[in-house]
């Protein structure tokens, strides 16, 4: 039989099976025929081994078949941003630097998922080494919005986003540094979440800026990334940074009590300096309009402030670039990745090896990151944001005493046009609204709420939780996707 | 604004082991500018007794027991290698000027 899989979530895929409606190979196959289909179109997949893909999937069905599946998703796909490494498949990060590694292991998160019978597919586009927002950096190609190809799909796991917006894969991993899980999933209008910080393992993650990265899933519904996180989460003695946290499941439990049900009792912040800036008109309406749901559900709404706002762009592009600059200093052509064939001695290697492999915005941020650690600057920009980090880190500790989440626009504007951002510091300055809560170490979620009138495009929410309060997170997610107006969140490609 | 803002993109992309031609320099040098210009913003906050946040949660250093685990073979490593010699070292080219390989 064939299946439509492409608004199937992971919990719809996961009751085919056990009902032997339909077997691993047949979903697996779908999906490939559905990348076949659109991803010409999309550029969502860097690579997709349909092969490995095939192979999983039946040895998932003879586990079925012997009444052994390793949980109720084996044989159900994921796919997986190219910077998450899978054992035996290629992990470039979108870079040329990295074209010819092939990695020897798997990511932590990769294990656990296959653990559970997950299959990993793929490897999806993102902004090189994750450092962008509209996936244009990557090296390789320039994947498109599903539900206009001529915007951007968000970054930097616009692969991500675009393929499970386009119904290529139920669900997939992404990474977030300063927006780059949620922003995309709001672009594309799918649920995207960034994890508190040290909840899921960065073991296998190719590291960006090691204090601000978390793995996350972009999902079609809220259920099916807690049902991921669920699978992700715990701690790792691989990552050092991990939480000693013994309860990170969980989640897919408090999804499930969530439904119909109120959210009296429940209150939600609204940071004034968050709608005191300028969002366009669609995405002030989408915002409005959730508010105006929630409020029917019981939550109550209070007005706080986060006073350091307008500071957390100019903090995390140091931090980050700091972080980053440190990070990529190991890509230098020795030990693995590709070598500049024409260097004469060892310190050309470097040069030129680094020189041609990497893009013009990891030049520009890996040369903002070694400036402000340089010598001289140190103290003045590098110190300094970090002090600033705590000022950050402190509004949100004084907000989540007056309310129990925040909600906030994901983006001031929907998708953008390809090329409509030419100016780098106009790109960062669009992360406002995202950039905060990865230097706090917050968990956040967005979600789409409405598709603006003019445009068409999704519009995606905001909430964010205190460390380690997915749940509630969660819950109310889940409870506002179920009551939202627009329901329907499919890309007409 | 202070003084802090003075940037040799040429210089920085030494330090940082980045061959820039000349082009791609002068555009960087232009972005750069105007990137540092907008992060001096911080010094406008005074940040006098703050304690500086290295990391979103504050844990202090983690030890595992110091027991030998189970590691990569070598050819498995090897594997990503640009260049190996005898299946057993990486190769690169020579370290000094003028020296033979």
């Amino acid at each position: 039989m064939s299946i439509e899989v492409k608004t199937l979530t992971v919990a719809e895929a996961a009751a085919l099976l056990a009902a032997g409606k339909v077997t691993a190979a047949q979903l697996c196959r779908a999906y490939l025929d559905r990348v076949q289909t659109v991803d010409g179109s999309v550029k969502a997949f860097l690579k997709c081994d349909a092969e490995r893909i095939m192979a999983a999937a039946e040895a998932a069905d003879q586990r079925r078949a012997a009444g052994t599946p390793r949980s109720p998703y084996d044989g159900i796909p994921v796919g997986i941003k190219d910077c998450i490494v899978t054992a035996g498949e290629t992990c470039s990060c979108a870079s040329k630097i990295l074209a010819p590694v092939v990695s020897p292991y798997d990511a932590t998160v990769v294990a656990r998922l296959k653990a559970a019978g997950f299959i990993p597919m793929g490897r999806l586009n993102m902004d090189e080494f994750a450092m962008g927002s509209s996936t244009e950096n990557s090296a390789y190609q320039r994947t498109a919005n599903p539900w206009d190809i001529t915007r951007v799909p968000g970054g930097s796991s616009g692969g991500s986003a675009a393929a499970v917006a386009a119904g290529e894969v139920a669900v997939a991993l992404g990474s977030d540094t300063g927006g780059s899980i949620r922003q995309p999933a709001a672009f594309c209008g799918v649920v995207g979440v960034k994890p508190t910080y040290g909840r899921v393992s960065r073991y296998g993650l190719v590291a960006f800026a090691s204090s601000l990265d978390q793995i996350g899933p972009l999902a079609h519904t809220v259920e099916d990334a807690a049902i991921i996180l669920d699978t992700i989460g715990g701690h790792d003695p691989r990552d050092c940074t991990s939480l000693p946290e013994p309860d990170c499941g969980g989640l897919a439990a408090a999804v499930a009590a969530a439904r119909n049900g109120d959210l009296k009792g429940v209150k939600i912040g609204l940071p004034e300096e968050y709608f005191a800036s300028e969002s366009s008109a669609g995405v002030k309406a989408g915002v409005e309009a959730a508010i105006a749901v929630m409020k029917e559900l019981g939550a109550e709404f209070v007005s706080v402030s986060l006073p350091h706002t307008k500071y957390a762009v100019a903090t995390y592009y140091i931090i980050a670039t700091a972080e980053a600059s440190t990070n990529l200093a190991r890509f230098d052509g020795i030990r693995y990745g590709a070598r500049d064939q024409e260097a004469q001695d060892l310190t050309e290697v470097y040069f030129k090896t680094r020189g041609h492999g990497f893009g013009d915005e990891v030049k520009r941020r890996i040369i903002l990151g070694t400036y402000v650690l340089s010598s001289g600057y140190y103290d003045a920009f590098y110190l300094r944001a970090q002090k600033v980090r705590t000022l950050i880190r402190r509004d949100f500790e004084a907000a989540f005493r007056q309310c129990d989440l925040l909600l906030t626009p994901v983006t001031p504007t929907t998708a953008f046009r390809f090329g409509e951002k030419k100016d780098p510091l106009q790109m960062y300055l669009a992360d406002i609204y995202t950039i905060a809560l990865n230097l706090s170490g917050n968990c956040g979620i967005s979600i789409p709420a409405a598709l603006e009138a003019d445009s068409g495009m999704p519009v995606g929410i905001q909430l964010i939780g205190p460390a380690l309060a997915e749940k509630q997170l969660f819950a109310v997610a889940a409870r506002f996707e179920q009551a939202r107006k627009e329901q329907v969140f499919t890309p007409a490609l | 604004m202070s003084n802090n803002t003075n940037i040799d993109v040429g210089y920085v992309a030494q330090l940082a082991r980045l061959d820039l031609d000349e082009p791609t320099r002068n555009r960087l040098q232009h972005d750069l500018e105007a990137i540092i210009g907008y992060i001096d913003q911080l010094n406008e906050l005074d940040v006098g007794g703050i304690e500086p946040t290295a990391h979103a949660v504050p844990l202090s250093n983690v030890w595992r027991e110091d027991v030998a685990g189970a590691s990569f073979e070598r050819s498995t490593m090897l594997q990503n290698a640009p260049a190996v010699i005898d299946d057993e070292l990486i190769k690169v080219p020579k370290v000094l000027p003028g020296e033979e390989m």
